[in-house]
């Protein structure tokens, strides 16, 4: 029970931004407003809505391993496309029936956490570190992304699955939860909304908890000074590693709700645009904070598809400038240097008042 | 009873031998300080104790245990810490998140944070608790890493120059704060250039030349020592 409270305590902390009643009544009226949404709204703009809560997750991860845990990684993609064919390949080998769709939702997750646990081994315990495990990282993806983009032929199957080289797999079954009567799809409009809703949400508070613990301390220490951080005891490869695998989680997770929410996926979800994107986002954002790592993954992306009505290049053009302007102008992220910002305000006006 | 020793350690960068098949013993209980002109190879040998080199040869004993093999972290498990020459703080953290870094894993809750008020005042820091580590000055990044290091309760405390930066009175409070620490059961080895800081506190003074151990005594005798003036001939010293 103690330690049930402990854990609540922990939503806030020296590691995120926002704390106190004026915070948090904001988080309940921005959650109502999502709830209620569905409501006034027709199933395309809510499953729009849905694709951009789906890389709200690839971008958390991000958020974990870039910016509390100060190592960059171009890799987040490669966890997305493997978890994604992962429920591919075995939804289109075993069916939906008996819920298995959510059993391969778990294991497609698992899968590219086990991925990260060898790779991550290799790379923390080899000590690469900085610009070359951006490096790794990097390569590996496009590794992935070649390697796939040339399973074209027939010979290219696991199981009833095939493939498909470049144009990548598709019709698996959506998510469905058995129910008795009739089962419950979730096509990518309210179902999936309501689903996908409650795991952000989910997701955000067990890592608002997670980063303000000791676990979290830990990290942004070695991301600090990791000589310092093992000179106090830490044994800080294990720490990385254990970051690094609940980030390629959550990069799975991102890449499986991509999958059911268009039933496809292709190789290019993991080519270098795909790679460079969830980095824009979160660095215009404000990758040390997570709430800022949210609101701006949902701006810029909103900003985006605004932009690709003119012509998708146009829009890859303005996200490169995104990044250079905050760059320039806020490193730290746009949307932090706001939030920031709103944060002095309100203590000031608090101040006077009282 | 000794509880640091170093057997004929060596380490070579590229054609540089920065530490040459160096002896040394420290007893249990004693302040000795490691001086020798910049580039004796002071800072490599505390690396070496740390693990964060590994020796070409030699072996390094730590309370009667081998521990040349033994990953950093493992050493510091064993009662080592250390302050660095460069101050290792986290920068962009609070001075009070820096010790609650230090101390989590032995202490939780109430008994945390008592522990931490108790260093604060001990380190004269508490009025800087909330403030960004990497906007104190050189001489409190100083004491808050000391007090890091300290806050592992080791039983060798090792400093790199931990005066550096200092006013006479911050060096002689800090040298105060050693004595007290040492009074308390802690083992000290530190380097430092600071003369009189060594007269301060040092029990036995080494004297580290081209990476090896040039003389070795009192601060009376290193003094003294006509051989280790003239190594230290254009430099400012005692
Ligand atoms: N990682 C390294 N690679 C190559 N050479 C090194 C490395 N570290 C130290 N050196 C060299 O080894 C020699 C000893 O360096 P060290 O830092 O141990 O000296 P020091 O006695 O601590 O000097 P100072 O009083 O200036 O701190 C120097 O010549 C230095 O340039
Ligand atoms: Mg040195």
């Amino acid at each position: 029970m103690n330690g049930f409270l402990s854990l609540f305590r922990r939503l806030e902390g020296p590691q995120t931004v926002g704390r106190g009643p004026a915070f948090w009544g904001l988080f309940a009226l921005v959650l109502a407003v999502a709830l209620a949404y569905p409501l006034f709204s027709d199933g395309y703009t809510v499953g729009n809505t849905v694709y951009f809560f789906v890389w709200v997750f690839i971008a958390l991860s991000l958020c974990l391993i870039w910016g509390y845990g100060g190592s960059l990684s171009f890799g987040q993609t490669a966890f997305f496309g493997i978890a994604g064919y992962g429920y591919g390949i075995l939804t289109i080998n075993f069916g939906s029936a008996y819920g298995f769709t959510l059993v391969a939702l778990v294991a497609a997750v698992a899968i590219a956490a086990l991925f990260a646990v060898l790779l991550g081994y290799f790379m923390f315990f080899g000590r690469i570190a900085g610009v070359f495990l951006g490096i790794v990282t990097l390569a590996v993806t496009l590794m992935l992304e070649r390697f796939m983009a040339q399973t074209a032929g027939p010979e290219w199957h696991i199981g009833a699955a095939r493939l498909n080289g470049f144009n990548g797999m598709s019709a698996m079954p959506p998510l469905t939860i058995p129910w008795p009567g009739e089962p419950i799809v979730l096509f990518a409009d309210v179902g999936l909304y309501y689903l996908v809703l409650g795991l952000l949400v989910f997701v955000y508070l067990a890592l608002r908890i997670l980063m303000n613990s000791s676990f979290g301390n830990i990290i942004v220490a070695i991301r600090e000074n990791p000589e310092r951080a093992e000179m106090l005891g830490y044994d800080i490869r294990k720490y990385q590693l254990i970051t690094f695998v609940i980030g390629a989680a959550l990069a799975g997770l991102s890449g499986v709700l991509y999958t059911v929410w268009g039933q496809y996926i292709t190789p290019s979800s993991m080519g270098m645009t795909a790679a460079a994107l969830p980095l824009i986002w979160v660095a215009v954002g404000g990758r040390s904070d997570l709430t800022s790592t949210v609101i701006g993954t949902l701006v810029v992306l909103a900003a985006f598809q605004a932009l690709t009505i003119y012509g998708s290049q146009y829009a890859l053009v303005f996200m490169g400038v995104l990044l250079v302007l905050t760059v320039l102008i806020a490193p730290n992220g746009l949307v932090l240097g706001v939030m920031n910002w709103l944060g002095r305000l309100a203590s000031r006006l608090t101040q006077r008042a009282g | 009873m000794s509880l640091l020793e170093l057997r004929k350690l060596n380490k070579h960068f590229g054609g540089l031998h920065v530490t040459n098949s160096v002896d040394l013993t420290l007893q249990t209980g004693e302040i000795h300080c490691l001086i020798g002109p910049n580039g004796a190879g002071k800072s490599t040998l505390f690396r070496l104790i740390l693990g964060e080199h590994h020796p070409g040869s030699g072996d390094i004993l730590f309370a009667g245990e081998n521990i040349t093999a033994l990953k950093s972290f493992a050493r510091i498990h064993r009662g080592l810490s250390v302050k660095f020459q460069v101050p290792g703080v986290f920068k962009g953290l609070s001075v009070r998140q820096n010790l609650e870094i230090a101390l989590q894993s032995r202490q939780r809750g109430a008994e945390l944070n008592a522990e931490i008020a108790r260093l604060l005042a001990f380190l004269g820091l508490e009025s800087e608790q909330a403030q960004i580590a990497g906007n104190l000055s050189h001489g409190q990044k100083q004491w808050l890493e000391i007090g890091m290091a300290v806050s592992l309760k080791p039983r060798l405390l090792l400093l790199d120059e931990p005066t550096a930066g200092m006013s006479p009175e911050e060096t002689h409070m800090t040298g105060e704060m050693v004595q007290r620490l040492n009074a308390d059961g802690m083992t000290v080895l530190a380097i430092e250039h600071d003369m009189a800081f060594v007269r301060q506190v040092a029990h036995r003074v080494t004297v580290l030349h081209l990476g090896q151990v040039f003389a070795q005594g009192s601060i009376d005798e290193i003094v003294a020592d006509e051989r280790v003036a003239a190594i230290y001939l254009g430099q400012a010293h005692a």
